[in-house]
Parts: structure tokens; sequence; C-alpha cells
């Protein structure tokens, strides 16, 4: 049998939600701002690995020559942004929802648990819990990175009236990159975010929105029912995705480095059982 | 079907289509503030936050507070950045500082030679230069206080406008911005007289604002109660640009 089972608070649901929203908002007018001035390379040495952006980027996205409707953009959608995330932070704290979040002393072997698991290196499944060590580092760490925006966005937009935040951030000029660092941050986070959201699934996906998730009551044919439970059409896109990922991600590897990094995980893990 | 799959069902069809109605309503919102009736170059909703935002700043300021100042030896010729209002041929030997009186149809009240501004207190100051673009340099700047100007030759006004001897620039500050300490009516720059690209004879540089409401070849200053035009500020920019 399966039950259903409150994940999501409402006012977390809602709060995500408009965060998809404006923090779109605010990458996309941050990007017709930095057209202005790109200049931030990965470089090694005197190499170029990576210009941000090439110009097909501009092109592909328009985001040339609109800097005055990009800053006008920008300093509207901050409110919201801003108001958001406090909101969200309050409201965590308020309800206590933040003892789910929060990292605590176990997190840190945990979410290295979950790396090795979604990987493929290690067989000991993630703790069935709302959220396992390694999501409680990345959506405190996204937080933390919200509050870092606002801090260098600050630093930038104010810089005299503000000067002293400006100069504990190393200045004007480190500020302005240290708040594209973030932005750049936010995307490998999306990334990241989507992977795991496509692998783990429609129920949990459908949680977000809806706020319940489907869990097996701990009886024999628990797993059948879940699957079945599952068998919606969006699941079997999703399951078409993970798979395509699982395999991209298990080719990746050469032979020796898996069977060697297994070796570690399989004599680790087994201490720890 | 078991009542668990009911509930869910019931749970996924609310909840999709209260989404799905916030979802349209939020994008219709966005649609709307974009194609909303242009105010200088930008739907009138940003250019309403962009006032709000500086009624905000404007409450905050406060003159004490200074922009960061830097050692002389980091000082570095900044970019020629905009030729406008520059074009015009210039004679320097015919420059004059025109004070305008204010009103819709102002006369010029006093003609001021370059030697006036000269003969004024003289400071310094190296600070850095923050263009709207996104660059910044350190910059070591000598003139006259904007604010010592105001006081010789001026009027106690909310605004003060300034425009280049074509009209074909303009800027206008406001009054705390424009009587700041480190608003200067700038003459050298690293050491050496104003060149032609960099707005000689007398320049704007005002550290509290971002390097576009710096004009270059002051022509005639106006003091006035009335928000005065500014060129960026026509062209989607925020009026008040303050740091």
């Amino acid at each position: 049998m399966s039950r259903l089972e409150y994940k999501h608070p409402r006012p977390i649901r809602w709060m995500h939600w408009m965060n998809v929203v404006l923090l779109s908002g605010m990458i996309w007018s941050g990007l017709l701002i930095y057209w202005a001035h790109d200049v931030y390379q990965i470089r090694i040495g005197d190499r170029v690995l990576f210009r941000f952006f090439p110009e097909w980027f501009y092109r592909i996205f328009g985001l040339s020559s609109r800097l005055a409707e990009g800053m006008a953009w920008h300093f509207t959608l901050m409110w919201g942004f801003a108001l958001n995330g406090l909101a969200y932070v309050a409201y965590t704290f308020i309800s206590g929802e933040w003892r789910h979040l929060v990292p605590n002393r176990k997190s840190l072997r945990e979410a290295w648990m979950v790396v090795l698991h979604d990987l493929h290196l290690s067989s000991v499944e993630p703790p069935r819990r709302k959220f396992n060590g390694a999501q409680q580092f990345a959506y405190t760490g996204v937080i933390l990175m919200g509050a870092g925006s606002l801090l260098t966005g600050l630093a930038i937009y104010k810089p005299v009236q503000f000067a002293s935040v400006t100069t504990v951030l190393g200045g004007y000029e480190w500020a302005r990159l240290e708040h594209f660092a973030l932005t750049i941050g936010y995307v490998l986070f999306f990334l990241m975010h989507i992977t795991q959201v496509i692998r783990a699934g429609w129920n949990n996906f459908r949680a977000m929105v809806i706020g319940y998730e489907v869990v097996a009551e701990p009886t024999p044919q628990s797993e059948l029912t879940v699957a079945n439970s599952a068998c919606h059409p969006g699941s079997i896109f999703q399951q078409c995705l993970c798979g395509l990922l699982v395999q991209a991600l298990s080719r990746r590897q050469s032979p020796q480095q898996a069977s060697m990094n297994q070796d570690d995980v399989w004599r680790d893990s087994h201490v720890d059982r | 079907m078991s009542t668990a799959d009911q509930d869910l069902r019931t749970l996924t069809r609310r909840s999709f289509t209260t989404g799905g109605i916030a979802a349209l309503i939020g994008g219709s919102g966005l649609w709307w503030m974009k194609n909303a009736r242009p105010d200088d170059g930008i739907p009138w909703p940003l250019r309403k936050v962009l006032q709000f935002n500086e009624r905000l700043s404007r409450t905050y300021y406060g003159p004490a507070r200074l922009a960061p100042t830097y050692d002389v030896s980091r000082a570095r010729d900044p970019r020629v950045n905009g030729q406008i209002g520059l074009r015009s041929p210039m004679d320097m030997s015919q420059w004059t500082l025109d004070v305008l009186s204010s009103g819709q149809k102002p006369v010029v009240e006093r003609s001021l030679p370059i030697q006036a501004i000269h003969e004024m207190p003289r400071y310094e100051i190296v600070t850095e230069f923050k263009c709207v673009e996104g660059w910044s340099e350190i910059v070591h700047w000598a003139g006259a206080r904007l604010s010592d100007f105001v006081e010789t030759y001026g009027h106690e006004t909310a605004y003060i406008s300034l425009t280049t001897p074509d009209r074909d620039y303009y800027v206008g500050l406001d009054r705390e911005s424009a009587l700041h300490s480190q608003s200067l009516l700038a003459y050298e720059m690293n050491g050496k007289p104003l060149t032609l690209g960099h707005g000689a004879p007398l320049r704007l540089v005002c550290p509290l604002k971002y390097g576009v409401k710096s004009i270059k070849r002051i022509g005639a200053i106006q003091f006035t109660n009335e928000r005065p035009a500014d060129y960026w500020a026509e062209r989607g920019y925020d009026w008040y640009l303050g740091h």
C-alpha cells in the first residue's frame, strides 16, 4: 500500500516557484548589464579557456546593446528577489522547517555518500528522509549565495553610501566579480538541481507543486505499488531522460578509474555499516 | 482505486490548476510591464520603480559619507568614452562658463572665464571613476568645489543643470550630490591640464554618481527648482544614478 505524505509546506512551494521567475529575471537583466563590460575569462597563464561570453551567446539570447533596459529591470526585480528570499528564510525559521534544511554533524559524511551513490560508485542508498546531507548542503548553500548576491549587489549599487560593505568585499571591482561569480554559481546549481529532479522522478517533482508525496507503506508489495503510482505520462519521459543521463555518466569514466574509486568506497561503506 | 489515489488526483488537479492560473497572471503581469507605454526609453512601471529607488536613496543619503580615496600612485588615465557634446569646434580663448537664470527661457546672468575657476580654492582628490558600463578606474583630479562655486555664483535651488557649449550633452544633478564636498569642477586630470577628450577646459567630477553625470566641457550651468533634462535619463537610464 502507498499513502500520501505532506512534504513541502504551501509557503515554501509558492516562494520556490516565485524565485524561479525572479532569479531568471535577475540573471537575464544581469546579462544585459554585463554585456556592456564583459571582461571575465577563465585562464591558465596566457591561455584563455573560456570567455564570458562568446559573441554567439549574446546573439542567440538577444542580449546586446540593452544596458539601460537591463539596469531598469535589475533594479526593479531586485525588490522581488530580496523580499521573496527574506520571506523564505523567515518562514523556515518560524515554522521550524530549517531543521530539515540546515546541515548537521552527520551531513558532510552523508553528502559524500550521496555523491558516490549518484555517480554509481557506491550502492549505499541515500537515507529516506526529507532532505539528505547533499541536499542540505545544496539548499542551505544556495540561500547563502542569495545573501551573497544581495550583499555584493549592494556593494556595487551603492559603493559610496555603503562604502564599508564594498571595502570588506575587496573593493568595487572585486565586488563586481563576486557578484558575477555567484550568478555562474546559480547556473551550476540549476543544472545539478534539474538533473537530480529528473533522476528523482515525477513523484518528487509533483510534491513541489501539490505538497504531497506518495510514499510506500512498509509492506512486501510496497515497491510494486509505488512503481504503479508513478506510472504517469510524465514519468515515461522522466525515465527515458534518466536512463540517458545514467549512461552518459557511466560512459565518461575510464574503467581503471571506476574500479579504483569503487574499491575505496566499498571498503569505506562496509566499515560504516 | 484506493482513497489515496483519489486524494492524489484531486490534489494534483487542484494544485496544477492554481499554479497554472498563477503562472498566467504572473506572466501577463510581466508582459504588461514589458509592453507598457515608454517613459523616456523604458516602460513607465520600471521608471516608477527607479524613481522610488531614488526617493529611498535620497532619504538614506548622508553628506558625510565619502567616496573612498586612494594613493595617488594608483591613478591611471581612464579611456576616452563618449564624444557627445565635444564634436563642435572648440576655441579655448573664447570659452566661458555661463551662469543661466532659472526658468523656461534662461538668460545668461554671468559669463566667467576659466581664470575665475582657477582662482577659487583648489582641491585634489583621487577617487574611483565608475562608468555605467561597468568598468572603473582610479583617477587623480584637481579643481574647485562645486559647492564653493554655488556659494559664490549660484542660487539655493533643488537642482543644478549643466550643459556643453553646443547643448548636445546635458546632465541634471540633485542639490545634495552637487553640494557634496567631493563634487569638483575639475581642470586637471592626473597632474596635467584636461585634454579635449577628457573635457577641457572644465568638467564635472562627481564621485557620487556614475561617470555619465561627470559632464565634460561644461558650457553653461543653471540653478533651477525643476528637475533638469538629462541626456542619458532620456534614453532609458535612471535620472539619479547615485552611488
